[in-house]
């Protein structure tokens, strides 16, 4: 497919059989095109598998459309990066593709640097009252969204708050304004997450480029246990269940999970005693926001949630309650991790050259403790708490349109793009006020039908790593930032793939140790619970929310993600070793395959 | 001054025992005290000596052949006989039973705690006169290897001794005007490490200056075989700070050194291929070498070139041992520059990552 060191022009891949029309699935400024055919065919794009490995939805290209403003303005018209602008997409037979921007005249950059360190500078002088103001902020945003009622439309309105009340307006109106408050809102969080995150990663990229410099070997995961902060709220979820679990044996409930992880027949079994029930006060106490926890990235509506599905949560509690009546303690300990990462820092300092370099190492490493609560703990709000709630709000409206006859299941209307979708609701409240009849039901269905076929085969389809030429070193600091992507992964990519009969799989480093033991592959959360103990987990991603199966495991393998990726932090954070992003663990390796995984070289050796 | 012990064991020694142990043995103590372990013995100490010369009669009988060569101090021939009957004196003469019955417990006492009859040692002397300039003066480079059995620990000790009367120690106390009666003398017993394992460590990377990384190669057997070049070791790279073994690459490890049958010197031989191309240490014990190598450092406050040994007869972690160390020449002399490019605070530094585009290392920590 690739020749010379050249990935194909986006012009020359051709459409996979069967595939014919998967354009229709996305708006017209979204796929590539003649009009812009000699931008286009000027960069080199490459595919983020790190946040959408999958083929895009119609209607989840919101994530995607919402960060591509906001990342990008941010840069562009915020605080004007010096060499940067955004990040460009168009998705490809289904896949995004994305290129990042540069500065088109170099002579600009010196004026840039002026506003730069006059705005970014402001951001990192006062970072924790804008990042107090932030949180507050985006649980607003959280709080509206849910504030948002998606009316039914009733056979006739209501006596009291419409016609007495002189309301003069109704559920037709009130239907499409929900609809675009929770677009909007979208787009509103979005706004936020990129609000602080460029300049948080810059800052923590500055100081590992310095720790680097100095150290030659020191590793990723070092840097970051120097930054990374002692109450992180990603790992809260995680002890919410500990806690629930510790309540589950002082209730004298513990064997409820003895008998069954059934999320039904626990609930169902808890409900028969006043015990019981006292635990269920109790995981009620935890669920808001902290079961707001996606079991994948949060960009698809596919990833549910713990509040949607307590199969992982109740997987992690059985497999809490054993460590507890063994005598282990799960408590996080918080002042040994502070006194190390304190110890760690002092001595890093001591080994420095000169004093100069102390100094600078010091002050740099403050600002990059500064930012990295922003890092760590932004995805909890937006992808985490945010998306759960939006998708369910979507999916309320997903109900109207089924009830109407516009699909025959709720999910249906995810492979509408939420133009399209608005134009059924226009449709629908057109019908519904003038009671006459909507196309939509003879009009969605059998399109529907279509957009799933083509979807399982774009699903089997390997997208191109990349499309364009490449440049011969990647300076783009965009890139190299956020996706991870250097020189050398772009050289990887170029190599062929899966050929020969090689036993071993590279990826990066995420977590050090060595372990070995069988595999286990897991391609979804439902799959989870057959993960049994001392067992080695190999998956496409992990995310914070699997975390919870991590005591039964030795080690994890990772398809997709990069050092920054929530994998690695959860990772380190459990002491698992963790290689991450080796690309095709989940196609190469097979369940019960002995495994050795060396998560300080990122290499995964099969055994058998 | 009666109640001065004969024997001293090393973990006892330090600076303050000087008068007792000699310089090398304190120095040996004061390490042990700092966590560095090195093979286990003992001191004979200088009371020992001294009883020696009291008891034996012998103290007496030197005083009268040195007197006369303090009217010629130049000499040269009378020095060397003068040498010469000293040295066959303190040879013949029986050592007290008391003294005799010390070092042979000292002595058991060891081969015990190592599990091992007749344990090899090495009998080294040690010297108390560590201010004077000239080391050689007290026979310091007296040094006996592969010693089996208390008789012959006996024997060595006592030649220890007279290693303070060789003509060159006694001319350059004539010509320093030093009373010959004020110099004693100690002796050093340590075990042979029976190294399972032995290598080499740098307290840096020596391929790139990083001091927060201690690298060390190591082959099986003792470490002659690494130190001279004839295997190609395993390396290890470990970072200092964290412990966290960085790199482990094993290499093809054909031969390897082990004291023969006899324990008298150390043999070369083939190294069964079962062993040859597996790492010859666990992550555990590759931590434990770097922490010792780190001790070191701190201990001489520079970077050090360390051999090290993994003895079999002792239990993990005192079996990690430190045989040599010396300090490191290459990057420790280079002067220390500092990494900064440009002036300014963090901003300035965040500016400049940015221009230059993000350090392409990142997500480079797995090797090469």
């Amino acid at each position: 497919m690739t020749t010379n060191g050249r990935f194909p022009s986006p012009f020359e891949v051709p459409t996979p059989e069967g595939c014919e029309g998967w354009k229709d699935l996305y708006p017209y400024y979204y796929v590539f095109s003649e009009d812009r055919k000699e931008f286009e065919d000027k960069r080199f794009w490459f595919q983020d598998s790190m946040h959408h490995p999958e083929p895009l939805y119609p209607f989840d290209t919101i994530t995607c459309e919402s960060w591509w403003v906001a990342l990008g303005q941010n840069n562009t018209r915020v605080f004007i990066v010096p060499p940067a602008l955004g990040i460009d997409q168009r998705v490809l037979n289904g896949y995004l593709y994305i290129t990042a921007l540069p500065v088109a005249n170099p002579d600009d950059i010196p004026a840039r640097v002026g506003h730069f360190m006059e705005r970014a500078g402001y951001y990192f002088q006062n970072w924790d009252r804008l990042y107090a103001q932030w949180v507050k902020k985006a649980e607003d945003t959280i709080a509206e969204l849910k504030a948002i009622k998606v009316p039914d439309l009733p056979e006739m309105e209501d006596l009291e708050t419409v016609v007495r009340a002189g309301r003069g307006i109704t559920s037709a109106y009130d239907l499409v304004v929900a609809y675009d408050r929770a677009i909007e809102n979208m787009y509103k969080i979005w706004q936020l997450h990129f609000e602080f995150l460029n300049l948080g990663y810059a800052a923590y990229l500055t100081f590992y480029g310095f720790c680097k410099n100095a150290f030659p070997d020191i590793s990723d995961q070092t840097v970051a246990k120097l930054v990374s902060g002692i109450d992180v709220i990603l790992f809260r979820p995680d002890e919410e269940l500990k806690r629930l679990s510790q309540a589950a044996i002082d209730l004298g409930m513990a064997g409820v999970f003895k008998k069954t992880i059934q999320p039904d027949e626990v609930l169902a079994e808890m409900g028969k005693s006043d015990a019981g029930k006292k635990w269920l006060d109790e995981l009620e106490k935890s669920k808001d926001p902290w079961f707001y926890f996606s079991t994948g990235t949060g960009f698809y509506h596919l990833h549910r949630s713990w509040i949607d599905d307590l199969t992982v949560p109740c997987l992690a509690i059985r497999g809490y309650i054993e460590k507890i009546e063994k005598g282990e303690t799960l408590l996080r300990p918080t002042a040994e991790i502070r006194k190390e990462r304190d110890r760690l820092a002092a001595e890093y300092t001591a080994l420095m050259p000169t004093d100069e370099d102390k100094k600078a190492f010091q002050e740099q490493l403050g600002l990059a403790r500064t930012v990295f609560p922003y890092v760590e703990n932004h995805n909890f709000y937006v992808e985490h708490w945010h998306h759960t709630v939006f998708w369910n709000k979507m999916r309320e409206f997903g109900k109207v349109l089924v009830k109407n006859g516009f699909f025959k299941e709720v999910d249906d209307m995810f492979y509408l793009h939420r133009f399209e979708v608005q134009e059924a609701l226009y449709d629908l409240i057109g019908a519904w006020g003038s009671g006459g009849e909507a196309r939509g039901p003879r009009y969605w269905p059998a399109i529907v039908e279509k957009r799933k076929a083509l979807f399982e085969k774009l699903k089997n389809y390997a997208p191109p790593p990349a499309l364009g030429e490449p440049p011969e070193v990647v300076t783009e600091p965009f890139t190299i930032m956020l996706w991870g992507i250097t020189t050398d992964s772009i050289k990887r990519w170029l190599q062929p793939q899966g050929t020969g009969d090689s036993k071993q799989l590279t990826g990066f480093a995420g977590s050090p140790g060595l372990a070995e033991g069988p595999a286990r592959v897991i391609t979804s959360v439902a799959e989870l619970k057959d993960v049994q103990l001392g067992e080695i987990l190999v998956c496409p991603i992990t995310t914070p929310s699997w975390a919870p199966v991590f005591p039964r495991i030795k080690a994890t393998v990772t398809d997709i993600g990069g050092m920054m990726s929530h994998a690695a932090i959860v990772c380190r954070e459990y002491g698992l070793p963790a290689v991450i992003g080796t690309g095709f663990g989940t196609k190469t390796i097979k369940t019960g395959q002995r495994l050795r995984v060396d998560g300080t070289s990122g290499v995964v050796t099969m055994l058998d | 001054m009666d109640d001065e012990p004969y024997i001293l064991w090393l973990d006892d020694c330090d600076r303050t025992s000087m008068s007792l142990v000699g310089g090398k043995c304190a120095s040996l103590g004061d390490m042990i005290k700092a966590n560095i372990n090195v093979p286990p013995g003992f001191a004979v100490t200088t009371a020992a000596y001294r009883d020696f010369l009291v008891e034996a009669g012998v103290g007496q009988e030197i005083q009268k052949i040195l007197a006369p060569l303090a009217a010629c101090p130049d000499d040269v021939e009378a020095t060397e006989k003068a040498s010469l009957t000293i040295r066959q004196l303190m040879g013949s003469s029986p050592i007290p039973a008391k003294i005799e019955d010390s070092i042979c417990r000292a002595y058991q006492e060891l081969c015990g705690e190592c599990g091992v009859a007749d344990l090899p040692v090495a009998v080294r002397s040690s010297a108390t006169a560590e201010d004077l300039p000239d080391a050689s003066f007290a026979g310091q480079q007296d040094t006996t290897l592969w010693v089996r059995s208390a008789g012959s620990v006996m024997i060595r000790t006592a030649i220890c001794w007279s290693s303070l009367f060789t003509a060159r120690a006694i001319s350059y106390r004539v010509a320093m005007g030093f009373p010959h009666d004020k110099v004693l003398i100690s002796v050093g017993v340590q075990k042979m490490a029976n190294a399972r394992v032995a290598g080499v460590m740098f307290t840096l990377n020596p391929s790139n200056g990083d001091r927060s990384t201690i690298a060390i190669d190591a082959s099986w057997g003792l470490g002659e075989s690494v130190v001279s070049g004839m295997v190609t070791p395993d390396n290890f790279l470990v970072n200092r700070i964290t412990k966290d073994v960085i790199r482990r690459v094993a290499s093809p490890k054909l031969l390897e050194y082990i004291p023969d049958a006899e324990g008298q010197k150390a043999v070369v031989m083939d190294v069964p291929p079962e062993r040859q191309t597996a790492l010859c240490m666990t992550d555990e014990e590759v931590q434990a070498v770097a922490i010792l190598g780190e001790c070191l450092d701190v201990y001489y406050h520079y970077p050090q070139d360390i051999e090290w040994a993994l003895d079999r007869d002792l239990p993990f972690p005192r079996n990690i041992v430190a045989l040599q160390c010396r300090p490191e020449t290459v990057w420790s002399r280079k002067p220390r520059e500092s990494i900064i490019r440009q002036k300014g605070g963090p901003l300035d530094f965040v500016v400049a990552n940015l221009l230059a585009g993000v350090r392409t290392g990142l997500n480079h920590s797995r090797e090469d």
